[in-house]
Parts: C-alpha cells; structure tokens; sequence
C-alpha cells in the first residue's frame, strides 16, 4: 500500500522521510515539485499525480505536504485519510504540527511512524494506544530524559491494541472524575448581493474530554434528537442503539475525542446571526474605488456575537486601501491583496463599519466584479439548530462524575458576495 | 536524549556509499538518533582510547533501558538491511528465539521484524515462522503473519503456493483483528482465488463491522469484487425478469415459495452484504465511507443507491484533498444518475476560497445535473462565476454554460444571449471562450440566429484574441448566405488587416474569402484575389500552400482538373455539430473511488470489476457446515495461556481480553445479556453426569469468560472451569503440545548490544547464516528395510528454532509402496541419550509421495550416533544419525583482529595443525574457502593477506569457539585449529586435510 512518505515544506525542500518497504529514491519527488510548480497558489497542487513508475498522494497541512509513494492501485481516499490521521496524531503529540515540531522530535516521528504502519497497512492509528506505546514529549519528560539518558518509548507493552475495546486503555485512574461535551456547530453559508441566502447549512460535532476512572459506560441522550439528518460516529458508539433508541451508548477512550458529527436536516431553516451592509464600487475612469462594510446582528437568540473577523481578496487591481474602522483593526496586504478586519464583539446599539477608499493601480481598468466576504464568528452557549443534550448517565462503575455540557456556534464557511 | 539537532535530521544515503561500510554505519546510526558531532569524531579516530570512551558513551546511554532502544535499533535494522544483508543477517537468531516468547506482543513484534529484513537468504526462515505464527494461540500473533506474508511475498514470489495455503488457513480465522490482514494478503497474493473466499464470505460479513477501520475499506472492496462475480444483476428490466424467474420457478426449490409477481428474488447472501455494510456509511472514516458507497453504487438495486447521498455529501465537509476525490466520484455518478444528487444542489455551489480543481469538479457536477426545473437557478449561479477573479475558472464556467445549453434546448436561446453579452466583457479570456462556445452552440441551430451572427460581425473590432477572432470568420463564411450583406464587408476590412493577423486569423481569412468567391462571386472576385495574391507571398508557408490550393480549387483555369466543379460541394459541405459532453462520461469503465478512476487510466494492480453473471454460480459454495463442539484442546490450550500469563502476573485480565476476542462477541451487545448467559451456565455446572452435558457448559462457561471483563468471579469461574477440563480430560485424552522452549526468557539484550555495537566495537562474535549449505543427504532408512517407507536426512545447517543446543535436520520420508502408510512418528523412547525434537506425527502418507519434515537433535557436541525408532502403525524400524563433526558447529563472523586475539588464548592443547600438500587447482582463494565451508559449518573472515585463509563458529551445544585458519606457502599449506573441544578439533583437522589434499570439486 503505502510505500514511503516525504515531508516537504513550503520552500521545496525534502525534510524528512520514511520507507516501509524498499527505499525509493528522492528524485521520485521531482514530479511533485513539477506540479508544484504548474500550482498558481499552494493549494491547487492536485491530490493524486501519476508518474511512470509511482503514484504521488500528497495532502497539504500546516503549510507542508505530505507525499506518500504509492506503487499499484489503492483506494486514493485510504491514503489521504491516513495521512490525515499522522498530522492529527503529531498535532496530538506535539501541540503544533510544524516543521520546527517535527525536526525537534524526530525520533518520536519516526517511532510514531514505524508503528502506525506495517508494511504500508495501517497497524496502529489510535491515538490511545500510540501513547501506550510512545509516551507523548512534555517538557518535563524531555528534562528528565536528558539527563537520565531514556527515550520516550513506553516501558509496557500496549494491550489495548488486543482488547476487545481498542480506544481505551485498561487501569485508568483520576482522583477527579469527569466528563465534558462540546457541541460545536458551525453554519455554512452564501449570502447574495442581495442579501438572500443562497444557501446554508449547519455541521455539528460533539466533542468529548472524558476522564473517568475504570470502564464507564455513558449513554447521552437527546431532547430533540430527530433534529440530527446524518451522523458519523465515533467506532466506540453502538450503532444498534442509536438506531433502535437515538441514545448514544459507548464507553468512551481515554482523554479527547469526537464522538459524533452530525448534519441538521435540510427542512429546518437555518437561522443567520449577522447580515451586512455593504458598498463596494469602483467609479469608471477614476483611479479610486469606495468601500463600504457595516454588520449587524440578526437572529441571535440574544446572545452575543464574538471574535468576529472580515476578510476579504480585492481585486488584482487595487493598489492601496485607505479605511477607517469604528472598531478593532483592519490589514490589508499590497502584495496579496487581502483584507482583513478583526472586529471582535458586536454591539447591536452601535454597529461595526469600516469605511473608506480604495486606490487603483494608475491605468489598470475599472475590476469588472466585487470581492467575496468571508466571516468569522462566534456565539457562546447557543447551538444555533436547537440541539439540547438530555441527559448524561453512567454505569460500570461505583462513583459520581462531574459533567459538564458546553455550546456553541461558529462560522464555518460564510460568504457574503458582493 | 542527547542533544538532537536539527540539522541532521534527514539521513542521506547517497553520500555515504563510497566511504567504509562502518563509518556509514555509525554515521547512520549517529544521524538516526541525533547525536552530537563530537561522539562521532570520536568512534571515527584511530585512537583506541578515544573510541573506547565514545562507546561507553553510547553505552552509557541505551544501558539503563536497553528495552527501549529496541524499537529504534528495529527501524534501523529494517531501513538497511537490504543494502547490509550481512550485517543484517547476524541479527536473524535473536528475532528466532523471540518468536517463542511467551509474550505475544513479543512474538508479534519479532515476526514484524523479522518479515520486515528484505534478505533473501532468510526466505525459509521467514516461511517456516509465518507457518508457526498463523496458528499461534494469539490474534495478534496472526494479525501480524498476515503482514508477513505479503513482506515475503514480495520478498520472493515463488513462495506463492505456500503462502497461498497460509492464507487459506487465516481466512477461515474468527478472529476482527486477523480479517482486515488476511484479506489483504489476498488481495496482494493472490486476488483471482475467488474460491477461497466462499466458505468465508458469510462470516466475513458478519465480522465486518467490528473490523478495524482499515481492514473494513479492503475487506468492501474485495467483496464487491466477489458479488459482481457471484450474484446474478439486481438491474434486471421487468420483462426480462419473467422470462428467466419462469425458468428458475421450476429450477430451484427455494424459489417455489415465492411469489410470482416479484420475479427477482436477491439471493439472501446478497442482501447479507448489502445489509450489513450500510451502518458503515456512519463511520467517521472517509475512506470507509467511499467504500461502501462504491459497493452500493455497483451491487445494490437502482432504488436502495439513494441512501449513500447523504453519507457521500456529508464528506464535502471533509478536507480539500477529501473533497477532490469524493467530488470526482460524484461527478462520475451524476451523468448516470442525476436524481441523486439534485436535492443536494446547492452543496455543490463553488465558493471562492475553493481550490481551482475543487471548483472545476463542482462546475461539471452542477451542469450533470441541471434539468428543466432547475436550470434557471443554475445559470444564475453561474453567472456570478463568470465575474470570478479566477479567470481559468470563468473561462471553465463559460463551457458550462455551453453544455447546458445544447443539453436543454429550452434554454439554449437564454444561454446565447447571456452569452453575447458576455462578449463586452473586458477579459480577453473570457471573449474568446464565449466565441468559441457560441460559434459551437450556433453550429447546432444556425438558421435562427442570423442577428447573433450580426452581432458579432459588429464586435468583431473590438475584440483581439486570435481564436476568437478566427471563430468569428469561420462562422460568417459558414453561414455567409444568412448574413448576404455583412460578410463581404468584413472580408474587405480584413483585407486590409490580412498582413497585420496571425496565422490561426488569416487561415480563416482565406477560407472566408473562398466562401464568398463561391456564394457571391460577383461582389467579392476582386476582393478574393487580392487576399490570395497577399497570401501567396506570405512568410508562413501553411499560409501559402492553403492559398495556393485554393486558387486551383475555386478560381477555374485551363491547368485546374476535374475538382474545381466541385468546389462549392467541398467548401460548403455541411458539417456535423460538436458533441459538448462531459469530461467525467468514460470514467464509469473503473470501479468507483479506485486509483484508475481518479486518474481514468488503468492504474497497476487494477482489478477489472467483472460484469455480472448471466446465472449464478452455485449458492451452496458458501454454505458451512456447522461445527459441532469438539473445541476441546483449542479451550483448553487458551485457558492455560491465561493461567500461565496470570502466574507472571503480566497484565492477566488483558490477555484473557485478547484470547476472548476470538469468541467475536462484539462490543455492542449489552453486558446484562452477558450476565445472563453466565447465570444461565452456572446451574448446569453442578451436573456433571454425562460427557456431553460437561462439553456443553465448558463452552458456555467459555463463552462467558471471553465476553467478560475479568473480574474475580470470572477467576472463581475460570477455576471450575480447570476442574471440569481435568475431568474431561480423563474421559477422552487430548494431545496436548507444549512447546518446551517458550519457557526460556528473552535473552534479547545481550544480543542487541551485540547488534548495535559490531561494527564499532567488533569485540563480540555473532551468529550468521551459513555460507554454503550442502544439497547432499544421507540415507537414514532404505526402503528395502523400511518395507517401503524411506528416509533421507540432511543438515540444514541453520540454528534450530526447536532449542539452541539442537542441530537442526531435514527430514524426507517416501512411501514407496503402494498402499498408503499411516501415523509415522518418532518413538518416544531413544535409546542414547540424546535430547530428540520429534517432528508431529504424519497421518497418513499416500502411496509414492513424500513428504519433508524438520527436526532437531541435541548432539551434545559429539559425533556418537543419535539412535532412535521411526515407527509407523505397523511398524518400528531402528535407525540412527550419524553426523559429521562439521555439522555440529554453527557459523559466527568476528573481525580479523579478533580472530588473532581468540586464537592466541587457545593455544598449547587446545590447537591442533597439520601441514599438508596442496593440489594446484586448490591453491585459489575460492577453493579453500568453499573446501572448507563445505566440510564444515564455519563462517568466513575477510582477511587482509592474501595467502592466509581464517574461518570461525562455534559448537551448536556449548557454544565453544572453533577457530579455523589455512596458511598457504607454496606448495604447502598449514591447517591450524583451536578450540576447547581438542577430540573435535582433531576430528575436524583430519576432514579438512583431506578436503583440501582431494583434487576435485
């Protein structure tokens, strides 16, 4: 399957690679680099590249690519996820999933590496059982091992890999036992010129911090569980109840984990808690353009509306902005053209607007189409569907746990076009 | 660790090939781990002193765990091997003891490494390990032979047969941990043995749920490979359905019950797969996700293919990379089916921060599906594409439109317009693919659309890029007749810009001028003959060979032949409309969500989707008998496991976990019904009266323990259950194997000191495989004694997996009489004293066939004979193996400094030499070598002199050095060897010398 990988930072330069079965020459990446290339921006690169004797799956995280080497036909989707998968688990490792990260770590790069493939099959991906198997790097761990000369690997061998609950590991202990769910909810929209939505949608997941001493087993329920369309699930989740029951019963792993994303049902209609106001013009034969950007909350169940940042790609054309905030700052890059205003809080008495000229390139053309807007936002308890967790109950083991639910709803991708 | 800087991080192989093999060595090492510089110029300077400190260093460094190095040395190992076979080889016995660990995770991980060596030499090795460890009592353990046999596959693809039965034997396994593997290794080994599958198609199904996630992507695959091949097609039209249920009315039993106005009845296994991948369209991997889509998409009925939308729409949340894929499928699957998708339209709406090969993807999905209904809101959407800052894109959504257009003749008009007006448009791109697509829309409905054509005769100055401006011309000569007036007017202005235009313009220049000239000669002769004049002196000589052959052809002369008459019939044939059509339309030839489809090319590996059959094959292939509970020795043997991890207190209720696991209880199924299943056994218990009820609650009993967590009532159970196993155990004896050696602890690390530290510190010998291996065998039974049966024994000269101090021996046993023999084995009393490994009793030998066993015999360093009795039912038959003092010795490789150190403390009594004569022909390096290694099991040093030829190994009991060195001085030559054994030293003294005396080969 998966026969070697290549780490490549955004310059160009190999930094790090791994075969599991022969090796295979670098110079194999030199179709990689020549697409890259072709690539106007770092993301065009296309996923999948033939050449004569291998096949290239790259995916782009944090500003590197991941090049897998493939030598006969694969599912491509099997080795993007599991690429996917190794960013995911350094990011676990090492908090950051940089090429600074990894150079620092190499040698639990390439345990992680060894262990997470055999042969090019996928062994172990688990993040539980990897930190049974290579203990994470702290900044204690690495003092001690300095001195002390050990390595992180673990001194037990991991059982978990042979349970038949392979996410969690056997003998867990906290002297506090608790359990804390995230519902996160994200809206997807395109709003037109016009300010009717095109369309939007709403992607929730339930992400779960549980520290729970022994072997839990939770069941979650629902107030309105019909509200969830389609679902995903964690493999620790038994399907048959939720089918049967729409209760979520599993015993969960250890520490952080998603335990279900879900999609609300297209037939609920999906609140938009901000609109805006906006005037972008560019006047023919004049070398200035105005700009003209106000928001507005809208159907926010009274909550606040946070962390609110505009960003938006004017025209090739223009050459300078000159704006003026009534609130928080604005950047705008000459050279990539973007824009981007941090506004922070929305105050419905005194709404955010940025005003001001644009400046044209002396004798480029009046740009025949206005810049998209990207927004991002934050509202704090509130899932913006209406999902309400029911109730929270454990059995399996003797003592009380302290649980916690939180809410909230972000932007996903929400375009406003001009 | 020490200080791991950053710069060393990459290992460069390239640049270290040239210099010695050991400061590669180190260098590697070094880089590996990231040591600092200084250690390495340390363990690089010639002072002695200096090296030894830098080991102790190192040393220093792994000693306090010396366990946990070993993962890092296994990298190290697996990444060099294939370029340092022989220092790779030196490991080999380590990894062999290992694999009797009684600690699977160790098994498990020495058979990964091992498998992982890519030196042929250990191809037996490997083979014969992968046997073992497939019926290894852990899942894991077999997990990891599955890996291995595709690791020796590659390795050496001539083991397929064999590798081919191990398969077979994992197929059959219980076990989720081991299907995901197994199945795998088939698909690389050998994915046209369809017939292995059937027996195990059910199970698989059933199991596929609680498989690992990756396992459970191969597993679908493969089994859509194998329903297309088994099932007849669920896409049957009505009216063939009746005709063939009337014939299977009558065919099959099973189908009498049915009603007869469903004809198509799914064949139950059918409907098994089908049902029990759907709740995988829930998983939180995309790849699984696809999978099952893609077996939908090629097994289920039309109207069931509905349910994987969703799923599928759901991963466009998913990365870029994810979307790419996933939107490619799609757009495979919505020219065949667009009601799929067309509720999820608006999920396909381009947004601007997507990648251009997403948008691209999203544009052609979004024209596969616009209808009727929807194609307003479509072109809508696209108009605002068209204003996008990303110009290929406009230029893409422009050839959109198009399709639409000639798809859906109600819009055409709309499309054109909108099209036209587009040609204001200020990009240059964005002009020229509109012309390009209005001059193919009006190919199709020219007559209609004479103000278009007008229209664009007006635009014609304005607008600059070649290729438009050529379609332009080609459309206002194509269809001159329905614009009389306009067209030899902007003939005239282009003959004033004819010399200004770039050659793609002035092609249609010239062909529009030869249009009119034969429509309207009467306005346009002057004209044309002015452009053809300007033609003909044209520095493109296309230009000038075009011009050329249109005077002849239009303008008639007396040197123009027969084709001028048919000028107009030439020029103003009509000429077929293009086919707009999708990009996406041949790629349904490749199975979905495969390489080959992303790529529409046949990718290596692919596996043709074959079409289904016209009648199924036979459905009782996968019929299984159902086995009666005679899981007596398999309990018994995997209690003992548990009591034996238990005892070493090493994890006990982990490892009862894992054994349970092959009891494929799932997870899901709630704990009361586990209790239950034990309250209900436990009133049984008290009945002991009848063997059959005993067998009954020992699996119930058993049952219990593998789905329950260990607790101390599942101990107290466990005890019960030891004491009814007792008793059953004296009611119907069982043979019950333990292997001897899985008591001996890992001694690995001594042996990776040595591994690591060799090429540095060369102060430690290890073992190595044997330089040469002699084919010969010797007879052990004639088949004149043996009344029929004979034997045929050789040395393998390999370390015997049996036990250290063992020599190992292969075993050839033929019948060759005419009726099968059956139960040959060892007897179990030997006469000397020798410690004997039996090879497990062979059941039954057919007439003429033959069969090789492996055994082992503890020679206890001396050359006495190993008597024993080979027995069959009938008959024992005395026979003994008398071996030669070079086979009890195994090989060992040391550096040449070490071999003058060891030789100088076995002085006095222990060396034994001889001088000798040496034929002229023995006298080259090659032949002293293969002289001595094939008289005796030693291994060879490299020696830096010429004339002086050194061999060392070690007896396979004691271990003791044999040091073995030939100096030649023309023309004689002197044998010296010492070793403790002095009786063996002689004895081998002797052999060598006539080895070497003997003129010959």
């Amino acid at each position: 399957m998966i026969h070697s990988l290549f780490l490549i930072n955004a310059s160009g330069d190999i930094f790090l690679e791994k075969h599991w079965k022969s090796v295979v020459s670098r110079s194999v990446c030199d179709y990689f680099f020549e697409a890259l290339e072709r690539a106007t921006e770092p993301e065009n690169v296309p996923p999948v590249i033939p050449t004569p004797h291998h096949y290239l799956i790259n995916v782009l995280r944090h500003r590197i690519y991941f090049v897998a080497v493939i030598q006969s036909e694969v599912p491509p989707l099997f080795v993007i996820e599991f690429l996917h998968r190794v960013v995911d688990t350094f990011q676990d490792y090492f908090g950051v999933c940089t090429e600074a990260a990894i150079k620092d770590n190499v040698v639990v790069v390439y345990e992680l590496l060894e262990e997470m493939l055999d042969n090019g099959f996928p062994l172990a991906t688990e993040s539980n059982i990897l930190k049974e198997l290579i203990k994470p790097p702290t900044i204690l761990r690495t003092v001690v091992n300095t001195i002390t000369g050990s390595t992180n690997v673990g001194e037990q061998l991991p059982t978990g890999q042979l349970s038949v609950v392979p996410w969690r590991r056997t003998g867990v202990k906290y002297t506090n036992n608790e359990a804390y769910f995230d519902v996160v909810e994200e809206i997807d929209a395109i709003i037109d010129k016009s300010g009717s939505t095109i369309t939007a949608e709403i992607q929730g997941v339930i992400d779960a911090c549980v520290k729970l001493t022994g072997m839990p087993d939770l069941t979650l329920s629902f107030m309105n569980p019909r509200l969830l369309d389609d679902v995903s699930f964690h493999p620790c989740v038994r399907f048959k109840r939720w089918e049967a029951e729409r209760i979520l019963s599993f015993i969960p792993p250890d520490g952080n984990f998603r335990l279900l994303s879900y999609h609300v049902s297209s037939q609920n209609l999906v609140a938009i808690p901000v609109y805006v106001k906006h005037n972008i013009s560019f006047r023919e034969g004049s070398s200035q353009g105005r700009f003209e950007l106000t928001l507005g909350p809208k159907q926010t169940m009274g909550k606040a509306v946070e962390s609110v940042l505009v960003s938006s790609q004017l025209p090739r054309g223009v050459l300078n902005a000159n704006l003026n905030p009534s609130q928080g700052t604005y950047t705008f890059d000459p050279v990539t053209k973007l824009l981007s205003w941090d506004v922070g809080k929305i105050n419905p008495q005194k709404l955010p607007s940025l005003k001001g000229s644009m400046s044209l390139q002396t004798g480029a053309s009046k740009p025949d189409e206005n810049p998209t807007i990207n927004i991002q936002f934050k509202i704090q308890q509130l899932a913006i569907s209406g999902l309400k967790v029911n109730r929270l109950d454990m059995y399996g083991e003797k003592y009380k746990p302290f649980k916690g639910i939180k809410y909230m709803t972000k932007a996903g991708k929400f375009q406003v076009r001009t | 660790m020490l200080g791991m800087s950053a710069n060393s991080v990459s290992y460069n192989e390239q640049g270290s090939v040239e210099s010695g093999v050991d400061a590669a060595q180190e260098n590697r090492i070094t880089t590996l781990l990231g040591w600092n510089e200084d250690l390495k110029e340390m363990l690089e300077s010639n002072k002695e002193s200096l090296k030894l400190e830098a080991m102790k260093r190192i040393v220093g460094v792994f000693h306090p765990k010396i366990k946990n190095l070993k993962k890092l040395v296994y990298v190290y190992l697996v990444r060099y091997a294939e370029e340092q076979q022989d220092l790779a080889l030196l490991s080999i016995s380590t990894f062999q003891r290992a694999l009797k660990d009684p600690n699977q995770l160790i098994r498990a991980s020495a058979l990964r490494v091992l498998s992982s060596i890519r030196v042929p030499i250990i191809v037996p090795i490997m083979m014969l390990a992968i046997k073992e460890a497939a019926t290894d009592l852990s899942p894991y353990v077999r997990k990891t032979a599955a890996h291995a046999i595709q690791k020796l596959y590659s390795l050496d693809p001539d083991q397929k047969e064999h590798l081919i039965e191990v398969i077979e034997k994992l197929l059959k396994d219980k076990s989720t941990l081991v299907a995901g593997s197994v199945v795998m290794a088939f698909e690389e080994v050998c994915p046209d043995r369809i017939d292995l599958i059937h027996k195990n198609y059910r199970k698989l199904c059933n199991l596929l749920v609680d498989v690992e996630e990756w396992g459970q992507v191969v597993i679908i695959h493969m089994l859509t490979r194998y329903a297309r091949t088994q099932f007849v097609s669920p896409w049957r039209e009505d009216a063939v359905f009746d005709e063939n249920s009337a014939k299977a009315f009558y065919d099959s039993e099973e189908e009498r019950r049915v009603d007869q106005s469903k004809p198509y009845i799914m064949d139950p296994d059918h409907r098994l797969l089908l049902r029990n991948t759907k709740p995988l369209l829930q998983s939180r991997n995309t790849a699984v996700v696809m999978a099952v889509s893609q077996l939908y998409w090629h097994l289920a009925p039309k109207h069931e293919l509905s349910i994987i939308t969703k799923s599928l729409v759901r991963l466009l949340r998913s990365h870029r990379e994810v979307q790419y894929i996933v939107l490619q499928n799609i757009a495979t699957m919505s020219i065949q089916r667009k009601g799929m998708f067309e509720p999820f339209m608006k999920s396909f709406y381009v947004r601007s921060t997507d990648a251009t090969h997403i948008k691209t993807l999203k544009l052609e999905i979004l024209t596969n599906l616009a209808n009727e209904a929807n194609i307003s809101t479509i072109l809508r959407e696209f108009q605002t594409y068209v204003k996008s800052q990303d110009k290929a894109f406009a230029a893409a959504t422009i050839q959109a439109i198009g399709c639409c257009a000639t798809n859906i003749s109600e819009v055409t008009d709309t499309c054109l317009n909108g099209l036209v007006l587009l040609l204001s448009n200020r990009d240059e791109t964005v002009v020229a693919e509109s012309v390009v697509v209005i001059k193919k829309l009006l190919q199709t409905q020219p007559s209609q659309h004479s103000d278009i054509i007008k229209h664009m005769a007006k635009l014609f100055d304005n607008i600059t890029v070649p290729m438009a401006r050529a379609s332009i011309l080609w459309l206002m000569g194509e269809y001159c007749e329905h614009v009389p007036k306009i067209a030899p007017d902007v003939l005239r202005k282009m003959a004033k810009t004819f010399t200004d235009e770039e050659d793609i313009v002035k092609l249609q220049i010239v062909n529009l001028a030869a249009k009119l000239y034969l429509t309207n000669s009467k306005q346009t002769k002057l004209l044309t003959q002015y452009i053809l004049n300007l033609g003909k002196y044209d520095q493109n000589y296309d230009i000038r060979d075009r011009t050329r052959f249109i005077r002849q052809l239009i303008v008639p002369n007396e040197k123009s032949g027969a084709l001028s008459k048919y000028a107009r019939r030439i020029l103003m044939a009509p000429k077929p409309a293009p086919v707009l059509q999708s990009a996406f339309k041949d790629r349904d030839r490749f199975q979905l969500g495969t390489l080959s489809h992303t790529l529409n090319s046949q990718a290596s590996g692919y596996l043709e989707l074959s079409d289904w059959p016209a009648v199924a094959p036979d459905q009782s292939v996968r019929n299984v008998e159902v086995v009666e509970p005679v899981r007596l020795p398999c309990i018994y043997l995997v209690f003992k496991d548990n009591v034996k991890n238990s005892e070493s207190e090493e994890n006990s209720d982990d490892s009862n976990k894992s054994s349970s696991s092959q009891s494929e209880k799932s997870s899901s199924e709630s704990d009361s019904e586990k209790k239950k299943t034990l309250k209900n056994k436990k009133p049984q218990q008290q009945k002991l009266d009848s063997k059959d009820s005993t067998k009954l609650v020992l699996k119930g009993s058993y049952d219990a323990i593998s789905s329950f967590p260990f607790s101390l009532e599942c101990y107290k159970l466990m005890r019960v259950l030891m004491l009814l196993l007792l008793f059953c155990l004296t009611v119907s004896p069982v043979p019950v194997t333990t292997p001897k050696s899985s008591i001996l602890s890992p001694n690995l690390l001594s042996d990776l000191q040595g591994l690591l530290i060799s090429p540095t510190a060369s102060a430690l010998q290890v073992g190595v495989s044997p330089v040469f291996v002699p084919e010969t065998s010797h007879e052990l039974l004639h088949r004149m004694t043996g009344k029929g049966l004979s034997a045929q024994y050789r040395f393998t000269r390999q370390p015997c997996i049996y036990g250290n101090s063992m020599v190992s021996l292969q075993l050839t046993l033929s019948n060759s009489t005419d009726q099968a023999l059956e139960n040959i084995h060892i007897s179990e009393k030997s006469s000397t004293g020798q410690n004997i490994h039996r090879f497990n009793a062979i059941e039954r030998l057919e007439p003429q066939a033959s069969v090789t066993v492996s055994m082992g015999v503890d020679f206890n360093d001396s050359t006495q004979a190993a008597n024993f009795q080979l027995c069959t039912k009938e008959d024992e038959f005395s026979v003994s193996i008398q071996p030669a003092v070079g086979e009890l010795l195994l090989p060992i490789t040391m550096s040449e400094a070490d071999f003058t150190k060891e030789q100088g403390k076995l002085v006095g009594m222990n060396e034994s030499s001889a001088t000798i004569t040496m034929t002229p022909e023995n006298v080259s390096s090659q032949s002293v070598n293969r002289k001595v290694v094939s008289v005796a099991n030693l291994g060879v040093i490299p020696s830096g002199q010429e004339n002086i030829y050194r061999f060392s190994g070690k007896t396979v009991s004691s271990g003791s050095l044999v040091l073995v060195s030939v100096v030649l001085k023309d023309p004689d030559a002197v044998i010296t060897i010492n070793t403790e054994k002095t009786v063996m030293g002689s004895m081998l003294l002797r052999q060598v010398k006539t080895a070497l005396t003997n003129s010959g080969p």
